[in-house]
């Protein structure tokens, strides 16, 4: 509307709002500079309409003179030319002067203002010093002037006059009026703009809400929204301005966005027109009045109408320092405005809407770089890039469509497109015409020919790849370089492509994008053929051949392709190795026999399944398997077989992707198998089942989180391996096999010459001039030829052996490489000890290696003297022969016997030893065997462990001077026996009688059972003071025939049998008393009583050491009840000196006080004899002692007497307690005393009044054990 | 409604990638696989401010002439990235949100199955039910 005024507008960033001045020009002019200045030093609190934040501004103002013409008409909205404020300048001070001139102009200009409703004035008037000297003094108070000036305008407005005193002046009181005055103009400033910005905005929302009604018109509304805009700018807020320009993009889509929904509005049919011109966004104007203007009369284009907005909101956004922004919004502009022109269906020229924004793209970038430093632009790349690939791949499309890109150049047809797209640049603008790098000229080179194309189209590329790689955006970056690769495709330079299509192909590869891999491979290839790269030809086209993201007419073509070279025999010297992982996979091998372990010369096979991933069968001509052989880890004799056996598994599942595609596989990326456990949870009380569950026992493996984990390796994700054919010198080899597509199965026959360990390598497969070759067969798979060592094993039928019982052994023999031939015989050596009874027939079973009966054939056995011969029948090598025997192994007579015994010829003569084994109770018996080989001159030595079923013990049991040997047969051993005939005899006394007194001649004997069998010993003459004694009987297993009973022997020897003392005891009630009773004191009575002479022995011992005096010995006495029946009152030990002479007797009495009421058992009574202290031999503390700490006292009495040591040997308990002080110079002098042997103390027990108890085990005593 | 809609392992190979049967499957490929340029950019630039409490989603990763590109990413890293037509203007933030949200909590249902394997690309029919929904325009 503006634009009807005469008055042009020069929009420029120089606008600042109008405020008129009026009144005294001259006084106005000398104040204006520092007025100027002033007004905007300090920024003013802007509280706003509509609940905006308030905001602080500078004020600035463009003070023009006052004209009727610049008050606004009824109805114009622009608010650019408009007055914001109307100020009177008045330096008078003269009442007169006032009311004759001043009054009248200062009504005229306040009633032009009324007629305009504007109520934004203020009077301002100006005192000086110097006005005041010139006029005459106190004509009228300055003051009055004011005064009247108010009361005539400023009714009840008493702020719109303002005083300004001495403005020239330096001085304090000027400052302050200056400030006052500045508030003030601050103030009604603000004032104005919020009045009458408020009334436009309303007036303008008024207008949108009319956008509904017809004949509303776009346009017009922008044009008032945007004076908004100008006077926001103006007033320096840009965000507000950019708000606005906002609210019209914002509108604008709308209607766009509603026009595709159908909803049409009348005034966008402008916007519809075929676009005609597409000369790009024009930033480098602060204004773009040429589009301004065409939007103004309705003409522009959408492509200028978002151009315009877009100039309008880059300036902006550039003033508040986003230029970032720019470039993003810029991104979407362009987007959006080619999607805009879409949905409006406008008819654009083909290639037109490439070259808009193409130079848009360019000219956002040049715009952003003319106000950023080089260093800034390096580090915001990330905001550029996208206008630089979208500007790239705009010139692509625009070279493609003018023929720019193919190799014979553009075409007449190609020629008049590029022109008509040159002419919608129309000229070029003057802004740029001195500039070199324009947009313009760059678009325009580029369409000229085919090299400038080449060389903006590799220029662009590459800073946009640059960037993309500056940034990180590596996927990116080799995007536009696959891009790049189809352009050098199509201007024939395969080469250049190759690279980029590699390192995108990789990326795509490891990343495990399937898609993307088959189609940059299909370009790939179609490099390789034309520059010839026959190798890598077929190695991509075997992978594309693979490839199940291909049809299959694609998948046959690169296959036929690799076939057709093949079939080429002009070249026999020319072949080509190519990666197997792409021809087929090896998923299976299977080796019969399963153990992957035969001895020399044996049949192996191997079976191999490929998969083969040819989509037509292939005939191969040869499949080969190369071998590493060693002869190193070769078990030459056969014993590493079963520890190799477990890592060689005779089938190798070979994981489902290709193993030389890299280390991750989806098996080995899903973590290691479940190890399960089953869990039951019993109620402890009864035992029934609470709960049951599953357990994983490897948790820790399985739930461990795999961080470094890469893409499972789909079918067609593998990059060919690099290839290292290794010859070796055995191979598995398969003429003529034709692979169907799928699982096929090979069965390879490998070589078994010699022993030791073959581990396939290398996997090839020939199809004419083409070889497919696995590099390496992981994981490695082994197999082992073994040349075994004749061997030969006896062991036990069954657990354990048992000596004294015939017993079946098993007799083993592997042949390994030795055939045994007819007449072959084993010679074993015969021993005493276990010899080898011959039984009626022997059967040998021969076994192949695979464990199949091959024969079966009975042996001869021919026993001698010395050796038994067994003749072997012929066995064939690596065969089991296995045969049993029966031996004996004799039981060993007594339990002490020599360990070793010399032969005559010195030799030591190996005798079974006998020994306690720590797993069973029964003791173990190794007996050796030596055998003759027929394969080696050395003997084997082998060992056989037998057990002795039995235990033996024997004791003396004396009644008075009756004696009874007692044998205890305990049978340690797991079975029963039945015992018969047992016998014990003498051998060196023919008077003397054993009297069985076993009432049954045969007795079962249990298992862990005891049989105890006694004898009374009688004699004629004097009693024997040693017995050499053999127990023997016969056993044999339960409900056996009489003559499988085996003797059974036991040899001891007793010494001093003869009873020496009888002890008797007595227990007495109190005096008066008839009953003993519980807590009364009882007497108890010892009497002991020599039965013997001294006999020979005990003389002669005691004549040595006590020559004189009466022969006695001493004795010991202690009365001790463990069992807490009895107190023992009193003295409990002492020691009695008897007489060596028979029915010698000593009584003593002790005091015992019964402490429960009923049958108790006598307290022990311990009898020990007392020994010189010089015929102690060995001092040793024992154990056992028998001698009581409260015997010290006197037992230090006696040191130096002699005990009577009759039958007693020096193998007593020896005391030690506490003598070494009493006695320093004896040294290690004490008395010792010393048990009696069993059978030389008899004590006899009286029965204790009243408690109603007879002691009845008198009858039977062990001497220690009262 | 979404034009192609993919599911990206943690290591960035694809487990699930479906388009439109009538658009060029291979230029979504290369459409989704770009994106992961900008989906690792704000991811690490995510994790460098605010830690833990990172917001899920990714809002536009970049759009093209014919396309937006949305993203999301799940606390194990496995992302989700919508294509959405440039001319559907009907899809707002919002709705692009709750796509997402919807995406996951069908993945999530897949990651509970114990016969899936995870790493294995998803075959899951109700998974994809679920993204069929998303593709094609309601009603």
């Amino acid at each position: 509307m503006e634009c009807q005024e005469e008055k042009p507008i020069i929009y420029t960033m120089e606008n600042k709002p109008i405020v008129t001045c009026a009144g005294d020009q001259g006084l106005f002019t000398s104040l204006y500079t520092s007025l100027a200045q002033q007004l905007p030093r300090e920024p003013m609190e802007w509280r706003r309409t509509y609940g905006r934040a308030p905001k602080m501004i500078h004020l600035e103002a463009n003070f023009v003179q006052f004209k009727e013409e610049l008050l606004p008409k009824e109805g114009n909205k622009a608010l650019l030319t408009f007055p914001f404020l109307h100020i009177y300048w008045t330096d008078c001070c003269d009442t007169e002067a006032y009311k004759s001139t001043v009054k009248e102009d200062m009504t005229r200009w306040h009633n032009s203002l009324r007629a305009h409703s504007s109520a934004d004035w203020v009077i301002i008037v100006v005192e000086t010093n110097d006005t005041k000297k010139k006029n005459k003094t106190n004509i009228l108070p300055r003051s009055s002037i004011v005064d009247k000036i108010r009361s005539d305008f400023c009714n009840k407005q008493n702020d719109r006059c303002v005083v300004l005193s001495d403005p020239l002046k330096d001085s304090s009181r000027s400052q302050e009026s200056w400030n006052a005055l500045l508030l003030k103009l601050r103030t009604l400033l603000l004032m104005s703009f919020t009045k009458n910005l408020g009334r436009f905005e309303d007036d303008m929302r008024t207008l949108r809400e009319k956008r509904t009604q017809p004949g509303w018109s776009f346009c017009e509304y922008f044009m008032v929204q945007e004076e908004l805009a100008f006077v926001f700018e103006m007033l320096q807020q840009f965000e507000d301005a950019l708000v606005q320009y906002d609210e019209l993009d914002a509108l604008f889509t709308q209607y766009v966005l509603n026009f595709g929904a159908g909803d049409t509005a009348n005034w966008l049919g402008s916007f519809c027109a075929p676009v005609r011109s597409w000369s790009g966004l024009l930033l480098r104007r602060p204004i773009d009045m040429e589009k301004r203007d065409g939007i103004q009369r309705g003409e522009a284009s959408l492509l200028d109408l978002r151009s315009y907005l877009f100039s309008r909101q880059c300036t902006l956004l550039i003033f508040l320092l986003r230029p970032w922004e720019v470039t993003q919004r810029a991104l979407e502009l362009l987007h959006n405005c080619v999607q805009e022109l879409r949905l409006l269906e406008v008819s654009v020229l083909e290639g037109a809407l490439d070259c808009w924004v193409f130079l848009s793209c360019l000219e956002v970038l040049h715009r952003i770089e003319g106000c950023c430093d080089p260093a800034q632009l390096a580090a915001n790349c990330s905001h550029t890039v996208g206008l630089w690939a979208y500007a790239t791949d705009k010139l692509k499309s625009l070279g493609e469509l003018c023929g720019l890109v193919s190799e014979k150049g553009p075409t007449s047809e190609d020629l008049n497109r590029t022109v008509d797209l040159l002419a919608g640049l129309g000229d070029e603008r003057p802004e740029t015409v001195s500039s070199l790098q324009s947009p313009y000229k760059k678009l325009k080179e580029a369409l000229s020919s085919v090299e400038a194309f080449e060389r903006h189209y590799l220029e662009l590329s590459h800073a946009a790849m640059e960037m993309y790689r500056a940034i990180g955006r590596l996927r990116s970056a080799r995007l536009v370089g696959k891009s790049l690769a189809e352009f050098y495709m199509r201007k024939g330079d395969p080469e250049r492509a190759e690279a980029f299509l590699q390192e995108a192909v990789k990326s795509y590869t490891s990343e495990g994008w399937s898609l993307p891999v088959t189609h940059t491979r299909k370009q790939i290839a179609e490099c390789q053929k034309l520059l010839g790269r026959t190798e890598d030809y077929l190695q991509t086209s075997a992978l594309l051949a693979g490839d199940g993201n291909l049809t299959t007419e694609e998948r046959k073509h690169f296959c036929q392709e690799i076939l057709t070279f093949a079939a080429k025999s002009n070249d026999q010297s020319h072949k080509v190795t190519l990666s197997m992982a792409v021809f087929s996979q090896l998923t299976r091998l299977q080796f019969r026999p399963a153990t992957a372990s035969v001895h020399s010369g044996a049949v192996l096979e191997a079976e191999l399944t490929l998969r083969c991933l040819m989509p037509v069968s292939v005939r191969i001509q040869q499949l080969a398997v190369s071998i590493h052989f060693d002869l190193e880890r070769a078990g030459t004799n056969g014993r590493s077989k079963g520890a190799s056996r477990a890592t060689n598994p005779g089938t190798v599942e070979f994981s489902q992707a290709d193993p030389s595609a890299g280390p991750a596989s989806s098996v080995a990326a899903a973590g290691p198998p479940l190890e399960l456990d089953e869990i039951q949870d019993r109620s402890p009380s009864d035992n029934s089942l609470n709960s049951t569950g599953v357990v994983c026992k490897n948790t820790h493996l399985v739930m461990r989180r795999h961080d470094t984990g890469s893409p499972p390796d789909t079918a067609n994700c593998v990059s060919p391996p690099a290839l290292t054919v290794k010859d070796g010198a055995q191979m598995l080899k398969v003429q003529d096999v034709t692979l169907e597509p799928g699982n096929n199965s090979i069965t390879f026959t490998a070589p078994s010459g010699q022993p030791g360990t073959y581990t396939l390598r290398q996997l090839y497969a020939t199809v004419g001039q083409v070889q497919f070759v696995l590099p390496h067969i992981y994981p490695s798979v082994q197999y082992e030829v073994y040349s075994q060592e004749p061997q030969l094993t006896v062991e036990p039928l069954s657990e354990p052996l048992l000596a004294g019982l015939p017993q079946t052994v098993k007799f083993t023999l592997l042949t390994g490489h030795y055939a045994v031939k007819k007449g072959d015989a084993l010679q074993l050596s015969n021993t005493d000890t276990m010899p080898i009874l011959p039984s009626a027939s022997c059967p040998a079973r021969i076994t192949s290696p695979a464990a199949e009966l091959v024969g079966e054939s009975a042996l001869s056995i021919q026993s001698s003297e010395k050796v038994t011969s067994i003749s072997l029948p012929a066995t064939p090598p690596y065969h089991t022969l296995e045969f049993h025997l029966e031996v004996l192994c004799i039981i060993p007579h007594g339990p002490d016997r020599p360990a070793n015994e010399r032969l005559t010829n010195g030799e030591v003569r190996h005798r079974p030893r006998s020994y306690s084994h720590p797993d069973t109770p029964m003791t173990a018996i190794d007996q050796r065997m030596s055998i003759d080989c027929p394969w080696s001159i050395y003997s084997t030595l082998l060992a056989l462990t037998f057990y002795i079923p039995f235990k033996t013990k024997h004791s003396v049991l004396s009644a008075g001077n009756r004696k009874y040997i007692q044998v205890c047969l305990q049978n340690v051993s797991d079975v029963n026996f039945t015992l018969a005939e047992m016998q014990l005899t003498e051998k060196q006394h023919e008077l003397l009688e054993l009297q069985s007194l076993n009432t049954k001649t045969q007795q079962l004997l249990c298992s862990k059972h005891s049989l105890f069998c006694l004898w009374e010993v009688r004699w004629k003459d004097d009693p024997p003071s040693c017995l050499q004694c053999v127990f023997s009987a016969n056993f044999s297993p339960p409900k056996q025939d009489v003559s499988t009973f085996k003797p059974f022997h036991y040899q001891f020897q007793l010494e001093r049998v003869s009873t020496l003392y009888s002890v008797r005891a007595e227990i007495l009630p109190p005096a008066g008393e008839q009953h003993c009773r519980c807590g009364l004191l009882s007497g108890l009575e010892v009497c002991i009583t020599r039965l013997t002479e001294a006999t020979e022995g005990e003389a002669a011992e005691d004549s040595k050491t006590d020559a004189d005096g009466p022969k006695s010995t001493k004795l010991m006495y202690e009365v001790a009840d463990s069992s807490s029946n009895w107190a023992v009152c009193g003295r409990s030990s002492g020691m009695v000196s008897m007489p060596m002479a028979a029915d010698a007797a000593h009584k003593v009495r002790i005091e015992v006080m019964p402490l429960f009421a009923g049958h108790l058992p006598f307290p022990k009574i311990k009898v020990l004899k007392y020994l010189p202290h010089t015929a102690a031999v060995a001092i040793q503390p024992d154990p056992d002692s028998c001698v009581e700490n409260d015997s010290l006292s006197l037992l230090d009495k006696a040191l130096d007497d002699q005990g009577d040591t009759a039958s007693i040997r020096s193998r007593g308990s020896v005391h030690s307690v506490g003598s070494g002080d009493q006695q320093p110079q004896r040294g290690v002098a004490m008395p010792r005393l010393e048990p009696f042997d069993a059978g030389q103390m008899f004590g006899l027990y009286g029965p204790v009044p009243a408690q109603k108890y007879q002691n009845q085990r008198g009858g039977l005593t062990d001497s220690n054990a009262h | 409604m979404a034009v192609c809609i993919a599911v990206i392992a943690k290591e960035n190979y694809p487990l699930y990638i479906r388009s439109l049967p009538t658009q060029n499957e291979l230029k979504f490929h290369y459409t989704v696989h770009t994106s992961l340029d900008v989906v690792e950019e704000k991811i690490s630039a995510v994790g460098k401010s605010v830690g833990d409490q990172r917001e899920l989603y990714l809002g536009l990763l970049y759009p093209t002439e014919d396309y937006k590109v949305y993203g999301y990413v799940t606390n194990s890293k496995v992302k989700f990235v919508i294509v959405v037509d440039s001319s559907n203007t009907s899809l707002r933030d919002n709705e692009i949100r709750s796509m997402f949200r919807k995406l996951h909590n069908s993945f999530t249902d897949v990651m509970c199955n114990p016969f899936h394997n995870p790493g294995d690309t998803i075959q899951s029919k109700t998974f994809d039910g679920i993204v069929s929904g998303m593709m094609v325009p309601p009603g």
